[in-house]
């Protein structure tokens, strides 16, 4: 480091100017941040910030795509699982009248029954399910794989679409997910939690088990299902969380 | 007429100062996602010495229920973060001001004496040309705790994509505990360092803002940079 020597005019117009240009660096920060927060609300964020969030996922999806989860032998599995959310599972529920409700197209629903989807192909996973508020446990899920409920069904239209709606029974809870991550091999539509039926609080008779993504997306207790290109609403991305959940 | 050495670079000067609100944004945001989950304490068994964090630290702060916000707040920020983050190693690099940074062979040794001395248990420090042997380790450390902060991060954003990322740093959970100890420790290295400013005087902490350092008389009798060139010299030899 070089010594110099310099007027004292000259060093105070330097140090003014440099105090200057932070202090008016800081202000400017401090009035960006202020105009950030308060932008409007898109989705109970502000738009700027929704953005970012599109953005990240379209570039961690274009980065590395849909990967298979890591899996674990059962004997790791939890045994008393974490129950954390009942959000759409009202107590009038009758679940020897449920039937599961496909709407191919308005007008016209197909209606399945928990029996027939027993009936199909069962797919186990044991995986690290993970929650939004940053809790995860590993745990044992069994159920038709969605991508092979599509093709038993001809509903391969369908899921050419960009986005599968769920809705509960009540209407309560409802999620929107990216056809992509739905026909993802580990996704199931899951009646069996350690190797038995689900139990109420878990979503019985039916739930969404979507390891690539956070407990938020796994909705329980399916009551219908549909297709969209646009967007499906989902309960918690109107609540100011990311859309996609992707992980 | 006054007698300057020119300390921080352009660059380096607004690198630093760009990356005291991005990393105020990152913990308080940070801060807002722990919440909904804030399990780690300091204890043993069921004894607890110090929980993260106690309910009227969130209450006093506004924390609760606004996990959301956080995480829109923390996943844009972060880029901010390590765009910043990487300019700055980049230049330390380019600009070879790194040499100032890292910590030497000696530098281990000295930052006792250097510690020694700032608690008034010594009356003299060692030597030093830009950073001292401690501010060395310290400075050091920060970058290191920084791509901590940034890979354990990256582990717990994208745990299945990543997960070769994941299960390098031990897996999910161990990630995300990990997360939270960089940031604990950089929070520790913060109010060290404002303390230290505090201490080092007004000629210091205005050098990071004008880039200059006024050298007084007494400066320069005791350890002129010339007389640190030739002690550099003599123990290189």
């Amino acid at each position: 480091m070089k010594t110099t020597t310099i007027s004292n005019s000259k060093f105070r117009r330097k140090s003014i100017v440099a105090f200057l240009v932070f202090l008016g660096c800081f202000v400017l920060a401090f009035f960006s941040w202020g105009k950030l927060n308060s932008a409007k609300p898109k989705d109970g964020t502000p738009a700027p910030l929704r953005a970012a969030l599109e953005t990240n996922e379209s570039i961690f999806y274009g980065l590395f795509g849909n990967r298979l989860t890591q899996t674990y032998p059962a004997s790791m599995a939890a045994k008393k699982v974490r129950v954390n959310g009942n959000i759409g599972m009202n107590k009038d529920f009758e679940p020897e009248n449920w039937k599961l409700q496909v709407i191919r197209k308005p007008g016209d629903t197909l209606f399945i029954s928990l029996e027939e989807i027993r009936s199909l192909p069962k797919t186990e996973i044991i995986f690290d399910f993970k929650c939004i508020e940053g809790w995860d446990q590993i745990s044992h899920w069994g159920g038709v794989r969605f991508s092979d409920f599509i093709k038993k069904y001809g509903l391969d239209e369908q899921a050419a679409k960009q986005f599968t709606g769920f809705v509960t029974p009540d209407g309560g809870y409802y999620v929107g997910i990216d056809n992509k991550s739905m026909m993802h091999p580990q996704t199931l539509l899951c009646y069996e939690l350690n190797d038995k039926p689900l139990p109420m609080n878990q979503g019985y008779p039916l739930r969404l088990i979507i390891p690539v993504k956070y407990g938020v997306k796994h909705i329980k207790r399916i009551g219908s299902i549909y297709f969209s290109n646009i967007r499906p609403p989902d309960y918690w991305h109107e609540r100011g969380y990311d859309y996609y959940c992707g992980l | 007429m006054k007698k300057i050495i020119r300390k921080h670079p352009l660059a380096i000067r607004w690198l630093h100062w760009i990356n005291f609100p991005i990393m105020a944004m990152m913990v308080w945001s940070g801060l807002l996602i722990y919440w909904a989950n804030g399990v780690y304490k300091l204890g043993w068994g069921d004894q607890t010495v110090l929980k993260f964090f106690p309910k009227n630290f969130y209450e006093a702060l506004n924390v609760p229920f606004r996990l959301a916000e956080g995480m829109s707040m923390h996943f844009f920020f972060m880029w901010l973060f390590a765009i910043n983050g990487f300019f700055y190693v980049a230049y330390l690099i380019v600009s070879k001001e790194w040499k100032y940074l890292l910590p030497e062979k000696r530098s281990w040794k000295e930052a006792w004496q250097v510690l020694l001395h700032d608690l008034r248990l010594r009356k003299t420090s060692p030597p030093q040309i830009k950073y001292n042997a401690a501010q060395r380790i310290a400075y050091t450390a920060v970058i290191l705790m920084g791509i901590m902060m940034l890979l354990t991060g990256l582990a717990i954003y994208k745990p299945v994509q990543l997960n070769w990322l994941c299960k390098l740093l031990g897996g999910y959970a161990w990630a995300r505990a990990e997360h939270f100890i960089f940031t604990i420790l950089f929070c520790l290295f913060f109010l060290v360092h404002v303390l230290q400013v505090i201490f080092a005087g007004w000629n210091k902490f205005q050098a990071i803002i004008t880039g200059f350092e006024v050298v007084k008389k007494n400066d320069l009798e005791e350890s002129t940079p010339i007389t640190i060139a030739e002690t550099d010299k003599t123990t290189t030899e």
